[in-house]
């Protein structure tokens, strides 16, 4: 089951562009064609960055400002207010417990997806035996299984395990949900590390675990972070499920827990939750712009060699 | 699947995968790699699909839950399902709404790209940043931050609308006309999509040779002709891929649609297949019916596939 895979694996091979072809002549008229091309660029980035802005702005408004008939396009009297409000004044829901929950469970997933993947890339690249090409397929054609069909059967599952509100459960779901698509990565990646590198330490006395563990693995590691990065997210993001499965206020993850902000009865409080939208998002803005430099090909190098 | 034959060392030229024809630890040691993560899936995925196809052939209702035997009903819940007004207007949505995303995702990706490739450095950089940001934004809080924006009381929107016409826009609704919420939907889904389309596409073209293009533009191809008769072909697999890929992503699409509900969507005229079965099973109890609706949901996601899947396999030579 694939668990919406919403930003895959960030793909960034800035090589210098191609385009200098048209750069050689007419350099005047090519001159304005590139202030116009900036022009166009400020006005796009503005307007893919905004929502993220305004998350940021509301988040520091005070109450009186952000509910009013003026627009604040900036935090004039900036305050934490709601940041208070949105970590420690949750009645429904606490926010340190979701954090916590949120943690481990992103933590289980990262290094579970990152073990068990890397354990079954070499095994269907590095041995040919029976039922190989099948479950290359199997984990091919499971991603296109869309986990929203599965809920209910994955629902009942758990429950039927008492283990519905914990945190092993809801990593478990994950961890299924992002193995087919770490093990097909990681596949990819391990092809591409040649197989005389294991076998010269092989002949060098190296067991053939050994040589897996001492060649092959320090050579995996743009594939491990792509790997990582894809567990990481999903971990993190995920809604669907950890609404079905994380249902106490205390078992809540925080995707669900941001989601108690907004009650049918009452007016929703947009400065807390805006803040509460800040706590979740800031750490994969982090994570993001962290790994996003050492991405390189990707998912590019693997479409564009077939 | 048919499995691959263990192959004799030939001399000489030995094929790198290897396998040993003795039965040895060696042998062993591709299913103990594997094993790990064959449990996970067969438990966790194999088990619930078969569940799901149990799931659909019997009546199982909120009482079935607390344990009354659940009667086999055969293909009453797949007639049932298809002969349902409401089934079909459910996908027709969907199927519209992931059109209409994925074309306005892959136009605008491919003209964001093509943009990329044309900047300098330093809005390059300005663009690549803010394009991560909004890639980098979870999908929940992305939600809850346009829902804000298109409040009908606070909203930004609003207030702008207000200021630019003149008229008084404070306390238009956006979500509450299906279609208004639709395009809302689709304004954030874009929003959140054009990025990884864009980088993907922009690395896949600075892969074209300049050598090529440079032919191209000496045979007097201009801009247009350059894009379309080289630079497309060349990155025609990640067309397919992002195409496809897309296409899976906004079909089933739950957490955006159903937060946009939450915040004041009327959820009988905006529910696309994946809220359909939360509804009709986690929140009515009809677990029978819904995961009959889930089964054809997975055959129609396994059709839209099938392509890739087929076009992979002969690639990777499975």
């Amino acid at each position: 089951m694939s668990l919406a895979p919403a930003g895959t694996v960030p793909v960034v091979a800035p090589a210098p562009p191609a385009a200098g072809v048209v750069r050689r002549r007419r350099p005047a008229r090519r001159r304005a064609a590139s202030v116009g091309w900036g022009v166009v660029a400020a006005l796009l980035a503005a307007a893919f960055a905004f929502p993220v802005y305004w998350m940021v702005n509301t988040s520091f408004l005070p109450t009186n400002l952000i509910i009013g008939p003026e627009l604040h396009l900036w935090p004039d009297e900036p305050t934490l207010r709601n940041y208070d409000t949105a970590m420690f004044r949750q009645e429904r829901s606490p926010f340190v417990p979701a954090l916590g929950n949120s943690l481990q469970v992103t933590f289980l997933v990262l290094v579970a997806a990152m073990v068990l993947a890397f354990f079954a890339s070499l095994a269907v690249t590095r041995f040919r035996f029976r039922g190989r090409a099948a479950f290359v397929l199997s984990i091919l054609v499971i991603q296109m299984v869309p986990g929203e069909a599965m809920m209910i059967s994955v629902f009942q599952m758990v429950d039927s395990w008492r283990l519905l509100n914990t945190v092993v459960a809801l990593g478990v779901v994950y961890l299924a949900g992002v193995l087919p698509f770490t093990i097909w990565t990681l596949r990819g990646f391990v092809n591409g590390v040649p197989v005389e590198l294991e076998e010269a330490a092989m002949i060098d006395g190296c067991s053939r675990p050994r040589a897996f563990w001492r060649v092959t693995f320090p050579l995996l590691a743009p594939g491990l972070v792509a790997t990582g990065v894809f567990a990481f997210l999903q971990a993190w993001n995920e809604f669907m499920m950890a609404l079905i499965i994380m249902t106490r206020p205390e078992s809540m993850t925080l995707p669900v827990w941001l989601r108690t902000f907004q009650q049918a009865t009452k007016s929703t409080d947009w400065g807390a939750l805006m803040a509460g939208s800040v706590l979740v998002a800031v750490p994969v803005v982090v994570f993001f712009l962290v790994v996003q430099g050492r991405m390189t090909g990707g998912l590019v190098s693997g479409a564009v060699k077939g | 699947m048919s499995s691959t034959v263990l192959r004799p060392a030939p001399p000489g030229a030995a094929p790198p995968p290897r396998a040993t024809r003795a039965f040895t630890p060696a042998r062993l040691l591709p299913w103990v790699l594997l094993a790990p993560s064959l449990a996970v899936l067969v438990v966790v995925t194999g088990y619930p699909l078969v569940r799901m196809l149990w799931l659909s052939v019997h009546e199982y209702e909120r009482a079935q839950l607390l344990g009354v035997p659940a009667p086999f009903v055969g293909l009453d819940n797949y007639v049932a399902t298809l002969t349902d007004e409401r089934f079909w207007a459910v996908t027709a949505r969907s199927f519209v709404f992931m059109l209409v995303c994925v074309v306005a995702t892959i136009t605008v990706g491919t003209l964001v790209a093509l943009l990329l490739m044309r900047l300098g450095r330093v809005m390059r950089l300005v663009l690549s940043v803010a394009l991560l940001l909004a890639w980098a934004m979870p999908p929940l809080a992305a939600m809850l931050v346009w829902g804000w924006i298109f409040d009908t009381q606070y909203g930004v929107v609003n207030h702008l609308l207000t200021s630019v016409t003149g008229e008084s826009w404070m306390g238009h609704s956006w979500l509450i006309s299906p279609l208004s919420f639709f395009a809302v939907a689709a304004l954030v889904i874009v929003w959140g999509a054009i990025p990884f389309v864009a980088f993907t596409l922009y690395a896949g073209f600075t892969q074209v040779p300049g050598e090529v293009l440079e032919a191209a533009q000496l045979d007097g191809a201009g801009a247009r002709r350059r894009f379309l008769d080289v630079q497309v072909p060349y990155v025609r697999t990640i067309y397919v891929v992002l195409i496809v890929l897309s296409m899976i992503w906004d079909l089933k699409v739950f957490t955006q649609i159903f937060v946009l509900q939450g915040i004041g969507g009327v959820t009988s005229e905006t529910s696309t297949l994946g809220v359909y079965i939360y509804e009709m099973g986690m929140a009515q109890g009809h677990y029978g019916a819904a995961s009959a609706i889930a089964v054809v949901f997975t055959v129609l996601m396994l059709a839209i596939s099938a392509y890739y899947v087929r076009v992979t396999v002969k690639e990777e030579q499975l």
